[in-house]
């Protein structure tokens, strides 16, 4: 047993000493390095090694949660102690009880791969390589002002253990670089751009000269922007901005928002509420998936769940407190990987097929109501003139509403974006709301 | 990745001493205690279970191959929240952190390293790491520790420490009643409670000790009413560095009654017109313009490397002579205020744009050494494991000479600013935004229909350029917000008096 497991184990004992009915508790323990490069010279170097605890008590129908990172001895038992003191304060819950133990039965043991064995050999001479190599790249055009480049990495381990019979333990790692750079255009506008990489594996990784270059590249394409037009027009949303904009979709399709009467997804399983391209599903077992797993942080064992299928409602995420309140059977309370059904088309095909339209790179603020799915959005990008990619835009709103936008997602991208749990190809929606000059 | 830049309202559930004073040629020269170790302070080392010897150890260990700067951040924070959902108090939670950041600067490059671990084995090592950016011979290590006075502008009556629960609880009650009483169409109210206490001790490579206790509390009310198949939401909050009597039944009433009002209005309101349009912004929170538009562009770390579109400004005229714009960290009880900065050093009212003129940046002891002046006590970091930074505290516009009827009526048709959820700023080009929860027409100088759910988006200078009206109306946010910065998130107030912006992009609909 791990010294993890053992300290888990050793907090549920106190909690139920302490007159817990139940408790669940969880220890980790991660150490991260990262390297901060501007201008040919090391900026920053961090690094660490850090350790916590959480633990959740159940006592008499109620409910808390509480963690520290205070692991002295003394300090921890009398943490937990008060920790069930101030629990018999709260109100009794009917709804709130440990996660039962049939849903840890079956838990899958798929090889994940979420920790590379190469990862541990990284010195910090390599480290400082990846810097220098992405310094000399983004810096290759003398417009550049100033660039900072990083490497990032970091390993942790886990484990769980609770009162009715879980015990669980995960390890993981990752490693990354990125990229910024600003370069000078006229007398006062400095535009930036930026670029990232970072996954499980070493070698599934980009080089850092890539990951560079295209950091400068989307500096250089913002010279010369302009504010595009006010009009109704196609959007053509890149990978990456598809990613954020799909996140925004997804977030109220949990049993926690439509029990509090906090998401436009209620009332509508079962229902088609987007376009029939659009087919969503959560998958934990993905080897090197970033968010792969065994199990939740219930317990709960790891499965694929379909969420949107042709654009029809199939499941929520659905915890074990809000899915007893909803009386709904739990799925899970939290993504994984969310995969995106692809289309056949690289973007170069999209943006031939559309002709005439905006292609959104970047999002810069904005907002969406999760009861309404109302959303406005500001965007940078460019205008798509005889099907390819046209003169730089920025200071324009996307406004309109989630559900209405993805009823009208016409195409898909065959090019999902690597580098985020939500595998989301470059998307084109028609009929859109856009505000400029 | 990347310099992400953000403030957010959150309310979706969802040092160094030496620097502190103008540096001389002889940095060695300018230690000034001010008092030799004073109980409170020998109390706070108890806490971290360190004493002078081990502080002294870690330092010259952290000091071994040389240091412009060096500094120990040892902090300590407890914080609670509580949650009353379904009309019962259903779920706590707490959280202990804890642990010390170690820091080495070498003219403007940084070693750092933290450790929850408060063993002096476990901070030698972090001393060790840090301390790999520098490569030439010991600085010297102090001699002696001095704990250095500051101002209290957060006095407290009772420390959070010594609240129990059953205090807390009525009034998480009495504000879900108040607002479950104030509207029938309501149909889930969720009222939200934290408070923390947070004790921070500063150590310098002179010896340089700053203590300070840090108070903080918030409540939020959500509110979902239904019409028929509609349903809408939103909601109002309350932040400060405050105790528990601050929590006035009048004060829950405000917040209830905000929460109620600006949730029923979202069934009447629409989208604008999309487009330019003038912009009026209401007094308080629309700070927000002001912390992106400006704010973050005078963060000194920015101008320092050339990447803020205000790197050659200063002294500049960026707007008319009717607008100053001030940081400061230096009100009373405002979340946005700071005894010292997470350096050390004292805070103080930073005028940012004086009469129309670019003023002053925000330093950082590292930019404050580049630019050779006195930092501005705004060196801020989000905990021990972070690295310090210049923050903005609490950022503002001073009065103007105009009213709020004159702007109204001023206005021939465009919308007025109320509630805000975000912003954001992309600090080189200039391009900012906010979003407005609610607001409403002008149409020929007068308020009209109710709109939401718009993001605004303009460029920074044009902006300052383009207010043409201030009034006489300033008032900070009462709620509370949070900025983030490189992955670092601080608490920050914002203020504004009613201020007309001539042309901002407004999302909206094409009609």
């Amino acid at each position: 047993m791990s010294d993890l497991l053992h300290s888990a184990e050793a907090a549920v004992k106190i909690a139920k000493k302490a007159g817990a009915d139940d408790a669940w508790a969880a220890v980790s323990r991660n150490r991260s390095v990262s390297h901060s490069f501007r201008d040919g010279k090391l900026e920053s170097v961090e690094e660490s090694t850090s350790r916590g605890l959480g633990i959740s008590i159940y006592a008499d129908g109620r409910y808390s949660s509480h963690s520290t990172t205070d692991l002295r001895d003394d300090r921890l038992e009398s943490f937990i102690t008060e920790a069930v003191a101030l629990t018999r304060a709260l109100q009794p819950d009917p709804f709130r009880k440990i996660p039962d133990p049939s849903l840890f039965a079956d838990r899958p043991d798929v090889e994940l791969e979420r920790l590379d064995p190469a990862l541990a050999g990284v010195s910090a001479d390599d480290r400082l390589g990846w810097c220098r190599e992405l310094d000399a790249r983004v810096h290759a055009d003398e417009r550049v002002i100033s660039a900072t480049s990083g490497v990032f990495s970091g390993e942790s381990e886990g484990a769980s253990a609770s009162s009715n019979g879980f015990r669980g333990e995960w390890d993981g790692g990752y490693l990354g670089y990125s990229a910024t750079a600003t370069v000078r255009e006229g007398e006062d506008k400095r535009p930036e751009g930026s670029y990232f990489a970072y996954g499980r594996f070493l070698d599934s990784l980009p080089t850092p000269t890539e990951v560079a270059a295209e950091a400068l590249k989307r500096t250089l394409d913002r010279l010369g922007s302009t504010k595009g037009p006010t009009r109704k027009a196609t959007m053509v949303v890149d990978q990456q901005a598809a990613v954020s904009l799909l996140s925004r979709l997804m977030g109220p399709a949990s049993a926690a928002s439509i029990q509090q009467g906090r998401s436009f997804w209620a009332g509508k399983a079962g229902e088609k509420l987007f376009s029939k391209r659009l087919t969503v599903v959560d998958d934990p077992l993905i080897p090197r998936g970033v968010a792969s797993r065994h199990f939740d942080s219930e317990g709960i064992s790891a499965k694929k769940i379909p969420l949107i299928e042709a654009g029809v409602v199939r499941n929520y995420y659905v915890d074990t407190y809000y899915g007893r309140k909803l009386d709904l059977a739990p799925t899970t309370g939290s993504a994984s990987n969310r995969i995106v059904t692809l289309g056949d088309k690289s973007l170069e095909q999209l943006l031939r097929a559309v002709g005439k339209g905006i292609y959104v790179t970047t999002w810069l603020g904005g907002n969406s109501d999760a009861t309404t799915g109302d959303f406005s959005l500001g965007l940078r990008g460019h205008l798509i003139e005889n099907g390819k990619v046209g003169a730089p835009i920025s200071e324009m709103n996307v406004t309109g509403n989630l559900a209405e936008l993805f009823s009208r997602l016409v195409m898909l991208g065959n090019d999902p974006y690597p580098y985020s749990s939500l595998r989301a190809p470059s998307m084109v929606f028609e009929d859109v709301d856009f505000s400029g000059a | 990745m990347g310099s992400a830049l953000w403030v957010s309202s959150g309310a979706g559930l969802s040092g160094l001493l030496t620097g502190c004073t103008k540096p001389t040629p002889q940095a060695q020269a300018i230690v000034s205690p001010d008092v030799p170790m004073i109980p409170e302070t020998q109390q706070t080392f108890s806490w971290f279970s360190v004493d002078e010897a081990t502080i002294r150890k870690v330092m010259a260990e952290l000091t071994a191959r040389g240091a412009d700067a060096a500094d120990l951040y040892f902090q300590y924070s407890r914080s609670n929240s509580i949650t009353m959902e379904d009309g019962i108090i259903s779920r706590a939670a707490s959280s202990i952190d804890q642990g010390v950041g170690l820091r080495v600067v070498v003219g403007d490059q940084t070693g750092y390293a933290f450790t929850e671990d408060l063993s002096v084995e476990a901070m030698i090592a972090a001393a060790r790491t840090a301390s790999s950016i520098a490569h030439s011979g010991a600085a010297a290590a102090p001699v002696e520790l001095n704990t250095r006075k500051h101002a209290d502008y957060y006095p407290m009556q009772r420390s959070w420490v010594d609240v129990g629960i059953a205090e807390k609880l009525p009034i998480i009650q009495r504000l879900d009643g108040m607002a479950r009483k104030l509207e029938s169409a309501v149909d889930k109210v969720t009222v939200s409670w934290a408070d923390a206490e947070e004790t921070i001790l500063i150590v310098d490579m002179h010896g340089n000790v700053v203590t300070d206790s840090r108070p903080m509390t918030r409540l939020w009310c959500m509110v979902t009413a239904k019409k028929g198949d509609v349903s809408q939401s939103n909601s109002s909050n309350m932040a400060a560095r405050q105790g528990i009597d601050w929590y006035t039944d009048e004060r829950l009433q405000q917040v209830a009654q905000e929460a109620i009002d600006r949730t029923m209005i979202l069934f009447e309101a629409r989208r604008p017109p999309a487009g330019e349009l003038p912009v009026v912004l209401a007094a308080g929170a629309s700070g927000i313009l002001l912390h992106e538009a400006i704010g973050h562009g005078m963060e000194a770390d920015f101008n320092r490397k050339g990447t803020s579109i205000y790197a050659d400004m200063l002294g500049k005229e960026v707007a008319p002579d009717f607008v100053t714009i001030v940081d400061n960290g230096t009100q009373a009880h405002e979340r946005g205020a700071l005894n010292v900065d997470d350096e050390g050093c004292p805070c103080e009212r930073t005028v940012l744009v004086e009469n129309g003129r670019l003023a002053s940046y925000l330093h950082d002891s590292i930019s404050a050494r580049h630019y050779g002046v006195a930092p501005t006590g705004s060196g801020r970091r989000e905990s021990f494991r972070d690295i310090p930074m210049p923050r903005m505290r609490s950022t503002y516009m001073e009065n103007g000479p105009h009213t709020r009827d004159e702007i109204i009526a001023a206005v021939k048709n465009g919308i007025i600013a109320e509630t805000f959820t975000n912003g954001q700023v992309q600090i080189g080009a200039g391009d900012f935004t906010f979003y407005i929860k609610n607001g409403w027409l002008i149409e020929d100088g007068k308020i009209t229909a109710p709109i939401k759910d718009i993001n605004i988006i303009g460029n920074g200078p044009d902006a300052l350029r383009n207010v043409t009206m201030v009034a006489d109306d300033t008032k900070l946010d009462f709620g509370g917000w949070t900025c983030g910065k490189n992955g670092q998130s601080v608490p920050v107030s914002q203020g504004m008096p009613t201020t007309l912006v001539s042309k901002l992009v407004v999302g909206g609909e094409n009609v």
